[in-house]
């Protein structure tokens, strides 16, 4: 199991990684992984800032609302996206996965699908982390914004919102994270990322031990970069405003 | 001053928990243009809760409030437009922690009334100046003192050029040497002929400003008169003993 000499180590290194190019293998998964997570990060801010907005909204404001269309169709988006994130966050995201491409996108590209699995899984943590940051702005800042005459959707993107991004970084930094991860079941319906990657290598070289550790230090390089990127973005962030 | 009605409230309400808590027990009052209304009272009296209904920033349970001629607790009525004709200024300031000085005075006239960032910028720097900030341009609102914060807040109001300003106890949370600088800016409007309406706990500024105060107490008018009447002989028992104990 364990190399017992550096000729054997030096070997190994050489039978899983270098010969027949195998680290190609590492290297496009590297890539599909990275797409993935990318597109699917995106989709679910997408997501997730609606359904924030809508979830915030309602708990602010439904209660004090005037009776009428407007309160109506607010209960009902609010009912909505509350299943939304109930189902979302009460099923494992790999049948999730499974269910995306097998019942709902049989037919199509299986990159597209995963990406459309994870986002749609993410966006329900993203908008419970948004709409934390949005609660947590102070509804005075709501009230000059309104006051100044900036209507409710205006206020949300020129004043709450940003100041509610920059509250939750840290969080969502971490669920992007989280994410990245988690795309390493993508492997079982077919798509061929980091970890697929590393299997296909072992199917012909039968040796885990190096390739497990191979994949794993992939992840966590690039788990410590982006750690790295959002910390300086914070600093950055921090010092626009202090 | 002139008799043109600027703002009319009609038998407002505001209560909650369905009507277990008057906030607002039927209120009538009429703002005309250029005059400066200070409303007065303990706290609790609903006189925050009047003011905010002005703006809408509360929604009145009953009653209407006209701004202008035109209703504006009608749900028809398009509420943002007239937001914007009414400048307003809280106790706690509120600015814009994210953006600098300068972006906090210069978003809604250019978002709302279509200024260029030049005619913004010209029109929020003139009136810096007049407030003695013209050098604080570029700082965020963390790196200001209370009252340079509530000095920006009454510019940033006055930047979209509005026809009334209402102030929520502008100087209530403010070191107590802060308070003069907050109130000559306020004293310095009123003699520019601005509209406004003050709700604050200032005696002095009420008697020398105002042309007209309020005495609020238990969501009513219970008194209103010249400065000098209400001060030197109030008509009411409720307007004597608060005055008794805030003078």
């Amino acid at each position: 199991m364990f190399p017992t000499s550096w000729a054997e180590f030096h070997r190994r290194l050489i039978l899983n990684f270098i010969e027949k190019d195998r680290w190609h293998y590492l290297v496009q998964g590297v890539l599909s992984t990275l797409r993935i997570t990318f597109f699917a990060c995106l989709l679910g801010i997408a997501i997730g800032v609606v359904v924030a907005i809508i979830r915030a909204s309602h708990d602010k404001n439904a209660a004090t609302m005037r009776r009428g269309m407007p309160r109506i169709f607010l209960k009902i988006v609010n009912g909505i996206c509350k299943v939304y994130l109930t189902v979302i966050r009460g099923t494992p995201v790999v049948v999730q996965l499974f269910i995306m491409v097998l019942v709902i996108f049989s037919s199509q590209d299986k990159t597209f699908t995963a990406i459309l699995a994870f986002g749609i899984n993410s966006g329900a943590y993203v908008a419970e982390i948004i709409r934390s940051g949005i609660m947590s702005i102070d509804k005075g800042q709501f009230e000059a914004g309104r006051s100044l005459g900036f209507n409710y959707i205006q206020t949300m993107r020129y004043i709450i919102l940003p100041q509610a991004f920059k509250n939750v970084l840290p969080a969502l930094a971490n669920e992007f994270i989280v994410l990245l991860k988690e795309t390493s079941v993508a492997g079982y319906v077919g798509v061929e990322d980091l970890t697929r990657g590393g299997q296909k290598i072992l199917g012909t070289t039968f040796d885990p031990l190096f390739v497990y550790i191979a994949i794993a230090g992939i992840y966590l390089t690039l788990v410590m970069f982006f750690t790295w990127l959002v910390g300086k973005l914070e600093r950055r962030l921090q010092s626009s405003d202090h | 001053m002139t008799t043109d009605v600027i703002i009319e409230v009609k038998n407002l309400q505001k209560h909650f928990r369905g009507g277990t808590i008057r906030a607002l027990d039927g209120v009538d009052a009429q703002i005309h243009r250029g005059e400066v209304v200070v409303v007065i009272g303990p706290s609790g009296s609903g006189k925050s809760t009047f003011l905010r209904c002005l703006n809408l920033l509360e929604h009145p349970t009953g009653g209407t409030v006209t701004f202008e001629g035109h209703d504006i607790t009608d749900p028809k009525a398009n509420i943002n437009l007239h937001r914007q004709k009414m400048g307003m200024v809280f106790q706690h300031f509120n600015l814009f922690p994210h953006m600098t000085i300068l972006k906090n005075l210069t978003l809604a006239p250019m978002k709302l009334l279509g200024k260029s960032q030049k005619e913004a910028e010209d029109i929020a720097m003139s009136l810096l100046e007049r407030v003695g900030l013209h050098d604080r341009a570029s700082a965020y609102p963390s790196q200001l003192s209370g009252g340079q914060k509530q000095r920006i807040a009454i510019v940033r109001a006055l930047c979209m050029n509005p026809e009334v300003m209402l102030f929520d106890e502008p100087t209530s949370a403010l070191d107590p040497e802060m308070v003069g600088e907050v109130l000559d800016v306020m004293k310095q409007l009123a003699n520019d002929g601005m509209t406004m309406v003050v709700v604050t706990h200032e005696m002095g500024f009420a008697r020398e400003v105002g042309d007209r105060v309020i005495f609020m107490a238990e969501g009513k008018i219970v008194e209103e008169n010249l400065p000098n009447v209400i001060f030197s002989s109030p008509q009411e028992e409720r307007t004597q003993s608060f005055l008794a104990k805030v003078l």
